[in-house]
């Protein structure tokens, strides 16, 4: 096998696991402070691809520009759905929390379905057959300009949470739950607000992910799948895990997709997610509980 | 208390009710006869074959005017979606057959049509197929299924004989190909297919490679590299829709621009990948089931289908579910009857010859399968479909080598 071929896949799994790892940021973060298991996360990035295909049908506006509208619009429906739904069953068993997240998840599936129908459906730009040539690498250039826009994403997402008093607050959070709400915080304004971020990364992830793949409303399975093998490769919560888990996966899947066959490419993220988990349960940067 | 000799009918009685059934058994007899027969029609009308499903059932539909024309009995669709999956596929026949359907026909995948095999021969209601390829479908001795398209064997053969006929014309042929090609039903039982045969059919070039793919795949970018890096001359693929899609755009992203690009499958020539793709959606070749051009019927058909569906190619969905109905339709009026063992009866004696497929016309073997349908070459040419091989009845000529990426207008 020529070594551009392999630097080339590399380079590509790199970007497409950026990607992958911006998808996850949502799902860990949310459940990394209100410790809920968001089983619609793939649904909420399908409502964003659909917010920014919308966007590019009516207005002509590019996935990559629609990032602030669409994420804005997943963070008031996702600050919505904590306020009004989730808080309510905070205290409630986590199975019941699970059945909520799965009966949101089969709702917006239906959703979509009424709104938009069951046909794939894509955004078609001008740059959509651009290449950039690099030495021996020829990456295609939406894998380039999504692979940018995740470290932004994710790059905002970090600066927030370490230096913003509500990034402080929402880690205090996640830190002592007890503690924060002994010191006057407002922990469910804080959840909702969490959920709202959390929706909004996951919003600018489908914007990302929307410049590669075409739209329908089944898609939504695969990705919350993806997600909680990035996170749990990742660990749960931990937002630069997440990042390192999607990383993980895109690369081996694409090394194994060379090197053996592409059809076993998904053998391959399950299988790191088996040794993760018997090897360090808690994932790669996890926090033991 | 009554006893058993009080709840016995009176000889009057008796008398009266033998007279009422035979005064009405005529009118029974029209009733059968007089009313549509009623067919499921079981498609993947939404998931990632959504689209083809839905090409599959406008066939159907432009069946229905045409066979009232031909004279034929009123058939009534009852459709269903598979969803693009096997077990769906599998629960929907098992209702719309519970919901009153007398024969069953669909499912464009072989994968959800051997599932509707199985569950059709179990409850005795048959199973005309329009388009499924893998041959073990007709290969189970099952009684109530009925095949009227080549399967994954003949699909293969053609694909190579089509391929010689153009090489030998053009005087120039590929030296290496890769083959790359879809990990299901279809996919797996067209591999084994060409493999085999070539093994026994010379061919000016070897495969350098075989690469399996998932047909729900997000990403083909490996898959494309991959087969890029054996510098192969020729990409045959064995694709479904929305990868062919994603195969297209990888093969112009990562600037590989080999000599020719043939499919042994659906997608390539789709009129959503034609819409899509433009002009870099030219001159791949699809080596598929096609119409015979010069057949009455055919002609017909295409008239028809450019008044129902302006701007939209007739391909091989279109022809094969037509024809689908068209065999309904025929077994229907040759049976008198919705009876699900004379409809079995009348479909094993089919012998249709105004049809429309490449081949002889439509009758089925002992194993219900029809053996004597061809394929054709098309070409992709500015969003429409042209025959380039067999030259025997093409409309156009090749272009080969296939024109690079950059270098189209």
């Amino acid at each position: 096998m020529p070594l551009d071929a392999i630097a080339n896949i590399a380079t590509a799994g790199l970007l497409t696991g950026l990607v992958y790892g911006l998808s996850a940021l949502g799902l860990s973060a949310i459940f990394g402070v209100t410790r809920i298991v968001n089983f619609a996360h793939g649904e909420l990035m399908v409502i964003g691809m659909y917010g920014a295909l919308l966007l590019f049908q009516h207005f002509g506006l590019a996935p990559l520009w629609a990032i602030p509208i669409v994420g804005a619009a997943l963070f008031a429906i996702g600050y919505a759905l904590q306020a009004g739904l989730v808080n309510r069953l905070l205290h409630a068993p986590e199975h019941m929390q699970f059945l909520l997240m799965a009966a949101l998840a089969i709702m917006l599936v239906a959703l979509c379905l009424m709104a938009f129908g069951p046909n794939a459906q894509n955004v078609t730009l001008e740059s959509a057959y651009d290449s950039v040539e690099i030495g021996v690498l020829i990456l295609d250039a939406h894998r380039v300009y999504a692979g940018i826009a995740a470290i932004a994403v994710a790059g905002l997402l970090f600066v927030f949470f370490r230096y913003h008093p509500l990034g402080k607050a929402i880690r205090a959070c996640a830190d002592n739950l007890t503690g924060a709400a002994v010191v006057g915080l407002n922990v469910k304004r804080l959840f909702a607000l969490t959920f709202g971020i959390g929706s909004a990364c996951i919003g600018a992830a489908g914007c990302i992910i929307l410049m590669l793949v075409d739209v329908h409303p089944y898609l939504a399975n695969t990705y919350t799948l993806l997600a909680f093998v990035v996170v749990i490769i990742g660990g749960m919560g931990s937002l630069s895990g997440a990042l390192l888990g999607g990383l993980l996966v895109g690369v081996s899947e694409a090394l194994a997709g060379l090197l053996l066959q592409p059809s076993l490419k998904s053998m391959f993220s399950f299988g790191l997610l088996i040794l993760v988990l018997i090897l360090r349960p808690e994932g790669l940067l996890g926090r033991r509980s | 208390m009554p006893t058993t000799k009080n709840r016995r009918p009176s000889r009057r009685a008796v008398i009266a009710g033998a007279a009422g059934l035979a005064f009405a058994q005529p009118f029974a007899i029209a009733r059968a006869q007089g009313a549509p027969l009623k067919v499921g029609v079981v498609l993947p009308r939404s998931g990632p074959q959504g689209k083809i499903g839905q090409s599959c059932q406008q066939g159907y539909d432009l069946a229905l005017p045409i066979l009232k024309e031909l004279g034929y009995p009123e058939i009534q669709y009852m459709p269903v979606d598979t969803e693009t999956n096997v077990q769906r596929a599998r629960a929907v026949t098992e209702k719309v057959i519970q919901d009153g359907a007398q024969i069953v026909t669909g499912a464009f995948d072989s994968g959800a049509t051997t599932a509707l095999a199985q569950v059709c021969e179990q409850k005795g209601v048959p199973l005309v197929i329009n388009i499924a390829a893998a041959p073990p479908i007709t290969e189970q001795g099952y009684k109530f299924v009925f095949r009227n398209f080549p399967n994954g064997v003949r699909i293969a053969q053609d694909a190579l004989n089509l391929q010689r006929e153009l090489y030998e014309y053009k005087k120039d042929a590929p030296k290496s190909a890769v083959l790359l090609h879809v990990n299901d039903t279809f996919g797996e039982s067209l591999k084994a297919g060409l493999l085999g045969l070539m093994q026994r059919i010379e061919m000016p070039y070897k495969f350098a490679d075989v690469i399996a793919y998932d047909p729900n795949a997000r990403d083909l970018s490996v898959e494309i590299a991959k087969a890029k890096a054996t510098g192969a001359e020729l990409l045959w693929t064995v694709s479904r829709l929305n990868d062919a899609m994603l195969l297209t755009r990888e093969l112009i992203k990562q600037r590989w621009s080999p000599k020719a690009v043939v499919s042994s499958g659906p997608g390539f020539y789709e009129d959503q990948y034609l819409k899509t793709l433009g002009k870099n959606g030219d001159h791949i070749i699809s080596l598929v089931p096609w119409y015979d051009p010069s057949k009455p019927l055919t002609r017909y058909l295409l008239e028809r289908g450019a008044k129902a569906y302006p701007g939209i190619n007739i391909d091989t969905n279109h022809v094969y579910s037509f024809e689908a109905a068209l065999i309904c339709a025929d077994a229907f009026k040759r049976a008198g009857s919705a009876d699900p063992g004379k409809l079995r009866d009348a479909l094993a004696a089919t012998n249709i010859k105004n049809n429309v497929s490449i081949g002889p016309g439509i009758a089925f073997d002992a194993k219900g399968h029809n053996g004597g349908l061809g394929n054709a070459g098309i070409q992709n040419r500015g969003g429409k479909l042209k025959v380039v091989v067999p030259r025997a009845y093409a409309d156009s000529e090749p272009v080969y080598p296939m024109p690079a990426w950059d270098k189209r207008a």
